[in-house]
C-alpha cells in the first residue's frame, strides 16, 4: 500500500499540476495581449513631414479665374514635387529625383487639393505644411525598419536614409497623433488607410443585428419561460432548435445568409443589412438562454404575489416578473451583441470582405466590418499594416472590454436585485 | 412616399387610435362597470389596426412581383390599402367597444401569439439552414457523386476551364478535409482539454474565493477574444515560434502549418473546457465529496477517484461540446493552417480544413452553377451534421447528468 508520504506529496504535485495550468492558460493570455500591444502601439502615431509648399499661380490658376471645378484639374503633384525639391537642391539626376518624391506619401497632393478647396485665396502663398510620409518611411522613424542592416537588406537604401537623416536634424520629420487611421477607409497604401469605413460598417450591421435579434430573443424567452405549455412536443421542439443552433458553427450561417438573402430574395452582396440579418439569426439563440436564466431566476412568490392579488398572467409576467429580470437579459444581450462583434466567417461569405475605399454612407452600401478588416489587413505581409492590424485588433478589444465589463456591471445589479 | 413615410402614418394613426379608444370607453359612463381598464380598450384598437395594415403590408411586398409588372403602380394600389385596412379595422374595434367588451382578454391573447411567432423564429432558422444546404448539395451531387465526395483522396477545387489544361482536375474527394479537420481539433483538444479541466479542479476544489475572483474573469476574457484576434496572434506569434524552434532541431516546418493552428485553437478553446467542467464539477453532491474526506483520502484522491468518476459524463459531454467547436472554428485555420489538401497527419505540414475550403470556395466572384461553388454547399452540409451530431449527444449526456443529481 502507498504510504502516507508518497500520498502526501502525491497531493503536492497534483495541486501543482492544477495551479501551472491556471498559470500557463494566464501566461498565453498575456502573451497574446503583449504582443498584439508591442506590435501595434506605434500605429497610433504617423510621419509627417513638413515641406514649404508654394501654392503656384501658374500651376493652380494660371488664368486667374478663381473657379475650383478649372482648379481642381490642375497638378497638385508637381506642387509637391517642386517643394521636396526645394528642400534637396543637391539631387538633380531622374532616377535620384524619382525616388527623393517617394519618400512622400501620394495623398500628400490629395490634402493640397483638400486645402485649395477650402480656403481658394491660398492660390499664391507660401505655407509650410505637414504631409503624410511613406510607409516606409514610417516604418523607418518609428525604429521597425533596423537602420544597421545592411543596405540589400533593409527597405530604404542608403540615399533615401541620407535625406531623411538630414530631414531629421532640420526638425523637418516629426510623428504626429495619427488621425488618419480614425478619419479614412481602407487604401492600398497602408499609411493611408483608416478604420472609418470597417466602424461604420460595424456599427450598421450591428444596429440591424440590435433590432431584428434583441425583441425577438426576448419575447422567445418570455414566451418559452412563462407561457409556453409544459410537455409539450412543440415546444419541445423549438427549445431543442435554439440549443442546438447555439452550437451550429458561424460559418454555416453565412451559407444560409448566401443561399437564402443573396440568392433567394436577392439581396445585395456587401451590404451591412445583409451582415446583420446573417449576425441576428447567430445571435439570437446567444440572447435566448441566458435571457431564460434570467427570468428562471426571478423568485416565484413574486409572480404569485401578482396572481393572487388578482393580475392575469400576461400582467403579473409583464409588470412584476420582466423589470426584475431585465438587467439580466440585458446581460446576456449584451456579451451576444459582443460576440457579433467579433464575429467574421459569415461576413466572408456574404461578401462583406472587398477592398472598399470608399466610408459606407447607408446600410446597402458595400462595407467591411472591424473583424474583416483585421483579416483583410493581416493577410498583407508589409510591415505597416501588420502594425494597422494590432492597431485595429485594439480598438476592437477596447470596444469588447467595454461592453464586457457593463454586462458584469448589469449582472452584479441583478444579482443584488433579486437577493 | 416610400415605406417609411407609410409606416409613420401607421405609427401616428396608431397614437391617435390608442386615444380614441381611451376616449370611447371614457365616454361610456359607469367606469366601474367596464370589464377592462380604458388603456386596455385604446391599446387593442392601436394594435389591432396596426398589425393588420402591417401584415398587409409585408405580404403585398412579398408577392407583389407575380402580380404587377409596374412597380411603383403596385406600391401607389399598396399605400393607399394599407391606410383604408387601418382605418377599416379600427372602425369595426371602435363599435365594439362597450362596457362588457372584453379588451384585455382579447389584448393578451395577441401578445401571448406575438409571443408563440417569436418562439417559432428558432426552427424557422433550422429549416432555412437545412433548406439552402440541402439544395445547393443535392445539385452538387447531381455531377460529384457522395461516394466520390465523401471517401475521395483527392481535392482540388479548380475546375478545367480549357479541356487540356494541366493541373485543375476539379476533384472532389474530402477525405483530405476531414483528416485536416480532426487533426488540428485533435491538437486542440490535447491542449485545451488537460489545462481547461485541471485548471477547473483547481479553481472549484483548491483556490481561495480571492483567487478564484480575480482569475475566473481573466479566463472568461480569453473566451471573448474574436477568432480573428487568435488568427492573427497564430501567423505572427505562433507560427514563427513553431517555425524557428523547428530550425532549431533541424526540423523544416511549413510557415502554415496544422500544429499552429491546432495550438491556437486550443488556447482559444481552454475557457470553454474549463467552464464547462467548473459547471459540472460543482454540481456533484457535497456529500460524496465528504464521504471520501472523512474516510482519510486526500484532496487529489477525493478529486480523482470520486469526484471525477461521478462527473465523467458531464465532462465528456463537455469535451464533445468542445470538440464540435473546434471542428466548426474558421478564422484561426483559414489563417494560420493554410490552403492546401494535403492528406496527411503529420502535423509539421499545412493541412485544409472543411471550414477553410468553405470559405474559399465562396470568397470572391462566382458564378453559381459550377460545382466548385457548389461543392461549398455539400461541405456546409456534412458541417452541419457533424456539429448537429456532436451537440446532440453532448447536450444529452449533459443534461442526464445534472438530472440524476437534482
Amino acid at each position: 500500500m502507498n504510504n502516507l508520504k508518497s500520498r502526501l506529496s502525491k497531493e503536492k504535485r497534483f495541486q501543482i499540476y492544477g495551479l501551472s495550468s491556471i498559470l500557463i492558460a494566464l501566461f498565453l493570455l498575456s502573451l497574446l495581449f503583449v504582443s498584439i500591444f508591442s506590435q501595434g502601439y506605434t500605429a497610433f502615431q504617423e510621419t509627417r513631414i513638413q515641406l514649404p509648399i508654394s501654392f503656384d499661380k501658374e500651376i493652380l490658376d494660371p488664368n486667374n479665374t478663381k473657379d475650383w471645378n478649372i482648379i481642381r484639374k490642375s497638378n497638385f503633384n508637381s506642387i509637391v514635387k517642386n517643394s521636396v525639391s526645394k528642400i534637396f537642391p543637391g539631387v538633380s539626376e531622374r532616377t535620384n529625383k524619382r525616388k527623393l518624391y517617394k519618400i512622400i506619401s501620394n495623398s500628400a497632393e490629395y490634402q493640397l487639393r483638400d486645402i485649395i478647396k477650402k480656403d481658394i485665396s491660398i492660390i499664391g502663398k507660401k505655407i509650410n505644411i505637414w504631409v503624410l510620409a511613406d510607409d516606409d518611411v514610417d516604418m523607418l522613424i518609428k525604429g521597425n525598419i533596423d537602420r544597421n542592416l545592411p543596405e540589400n537588406e533593409r527597405r530604404i537604401d542608403n540615399e533615401e536614409l541620407k535625406w531623411i537623416e538630414a530631414l531629421e536634424s532640420k526638425k523637418l520629420i516629426e510623428k504626429f497623433f495619427n488621425k488618419t487611421l480614425f478619419t479614412s477607409g481602407d487604401s492600398a497604401e497602408s499609411e493611408q488607410s483608416g478604420i472609418l469605413g470597417a466602424l461604420l460598417g460595424t456599427l450598421f450591421a450591428l444596429t440591424i443585428t440590435l433590432i431584428l435579434s434583441f425583441p425577438v430573443g426576448i419575447a422567445t424567452a418570455i414566451y418559452l419561460e412563462e407561457f409556453a405549455p409544459k410537455n409539450n412536443k412543440f415546444i419541445d421542439f423549438v427549445e431543442v432548435n435554439i440549443n442546438n443552433l447555439a452550437a451550429v458553427p458561424s460559418i454555416i450561417f453565412g451559407l444560409l445568409g448566401l443561399a437564402i438573402f443573396l440568392n433567394f430574395f436577392g439581396m445585395p452582396r456587401s451590404a451591412p443589412l445583409v451582415g446583420g440579418m446573417v449576425l441576428s439569426l447567430m445571435t439570437l439563440p446567444r440572447i435566448i438562454i441566458p435571457s431564460r436564466a434570467a427570468l428562471k431566476s426571478v423568485p416565484p412568490s413574486i409572480k404569485d404575489g401578482a396572481l393572487g392579488l388578482g393580475a392575469s398572467n400576461v400582467q403579473a409576467v409583464f409588470n412584476h416578473v420582466v423589470p426584475i429580470a431585465i438587467p439580466g437579459m440585458l446581460t446576456g444581450t449584451i456579451i451576444g451583441m459582443a460576440q457579433a462583434l467579433g464575429e467574421s466567417a459569415p461576413l466572408l461569405i456574404i461578401g462583406m470582405v472587398a477592398f472598399i475605399v470608399d466610408i459606407p454612407q447607408t446600410m446597402t452600401d458595400p462595407a467591411t466590418t472591424l473583424p474583416v478588416q483585421i483579416y483583410l489587413w493581416a493577410d498583407t505581409p508589409e510591415r505597416g499594416f501588420v502594425e494597422r492590424t494590432s492597431a485595429a485588433i485594439m480598438v476592437l478589444l477596447i470596444f469588447l472590454v467595454f461592453m464586457n465589463s457593463l454586462a458584469v456591471y448589469l449582472r452584479k445589479r441583478f444579482e443584488k436585485d433579486i437577493n | 412616399m416610400n415605406i417609411t413615410t407609410i409606416l409613420i402614418i401607421i405609427a401616428l394613426l396608431g397614437i391617435s387610435s390608442y386615444y380614441a379608444g381611451i376616449k370611447k370607453s371614457l365616454a361610456l359612463g359607469k367606469i366601474k362597470k367596464l370589464h377592462s381598464t380604458p388603456i386596455y380598450h385604446g391599446a387593442l384598437l392601436a394594435v389591432n389596426s396596426s398589425v393588420a395594415s402591417i401584415l398587409f403590408i409585408i405580404i403585398w411586398i412579398l408577392f407583389e412581383k407575380n402580380i404587377y409588372t409596374d412597380l411603383s403602380l403596385s406600391r401607389n394600389i399598396l399605400y393607399i390599402f394599407s391606410i383604408l385596412i387601418f382605418l377599416l379595422t379600427s372602425f369595426i374595434t371602435f363599435l365594439k367597444i362597450k362596457h362588457e367588451f372584453k379588451a384585455r382578454e382579447k389584448l393578451e391573447k395577441i401578445i401571448e401569439l406575438f409571443l408563440l411567432i417569436c418562439s417559432s423564429v428558432a426552427i424557422l432558422i433550422t429549416i432555412g439552414i437545412f433548406l439552402s444546404v440541402i439544395f445547393e448539395s443535392n445539385r452538387f451531387f447531381s455531377t460529384v457523386p457522395v461516394t466520390e465526395f465523401l471517401f475521395g483522396t483527392h481535392w482540388s477545387p479548380q475546375m478545367p476551364i480549357r479541356e487540356d489544361q494541366i493541373g485543375s482536375s476539379g476533384a472532389f474527394g474530402a477525405i483530405p478535409l476531414f483528416t485536416g479537420t480532426f487533426l488540428i481539433a485533435f491538437i486542440a483538444m490535447c491542449i485545451a482539454g488537460p489545462i481547461g479541466l485541471m485548471s477547473a479542479i483547481y479553481m472549484s476544489e483548491y483556490a481561495s474565493k480571492k483567487t478564484r475572483n480575480i482569475v475566473k474573469p481573466l479566463t472568461e476574457i480569453l473566451a471573448g477574444i474574436p477568432t480573428v484576434v487568435y488568427g492573427f496572434f497564430a501567423v505572427i506569434v505562433v507560427a514563427p515560434f513553431i517555425r524557428s524552434s523547428g530550425e532549431y532541431f533541424g526540423l523544416d516546418i511549413a510557415s502554415e502549418s496544422a500544429l499552429a493552428a491546432g495550438l491556437v485553437m486550443g488556447i482559444m478553446i481552454i475557457p470553454f473546457v474549463s467552464s464547462i467542467s467548473d459547471d459540472v464539477i460543482n454540481a456533484v453532491p457535497q456529500n460524496l465529496k465528504n464521504g471520501s474526506l472523512s474516510v482519510g483520502a486526500t484532496k487529489s484522491e477525493t478529486i480523482l477517484k470520486v469526484i471525477v468518476p461521478a462527473a465523467l459524463p458531464g465532462i465528456i459531454g463537455g469535451l464533445l461540446l468542445a470538440i464540435s467547436r473546434a471542428i466548426g472554428e474558421t478564422m484561426i485555420v483559414v489563417m494560420a493552417a493554410g490552403m492546401s489538401a494535403n492528406l496527411t497527419v503529420n502535423p509539421l505540414e499545412a493541412v485544409t480544413t472543411v471550414t477553410v475550403q468553405i470559405l474559399v470556395l465562396l470568397i470572391g466572384d462566382q458564378e453559381f452553377d459550377s460545382p466548385k461553388t457548389l461543392a461549398a454547399f455539400a461541405l456546409g452540409l456534412v458541417l452541419f451534421f457533424m456539429t448537429l451530431i456532436l451537440n446532440y449527444i453532448a447536450l444529452n449526456i449533459v443534461r442526464r447528468y445534472r438530472e440524476q443529481y437534482e
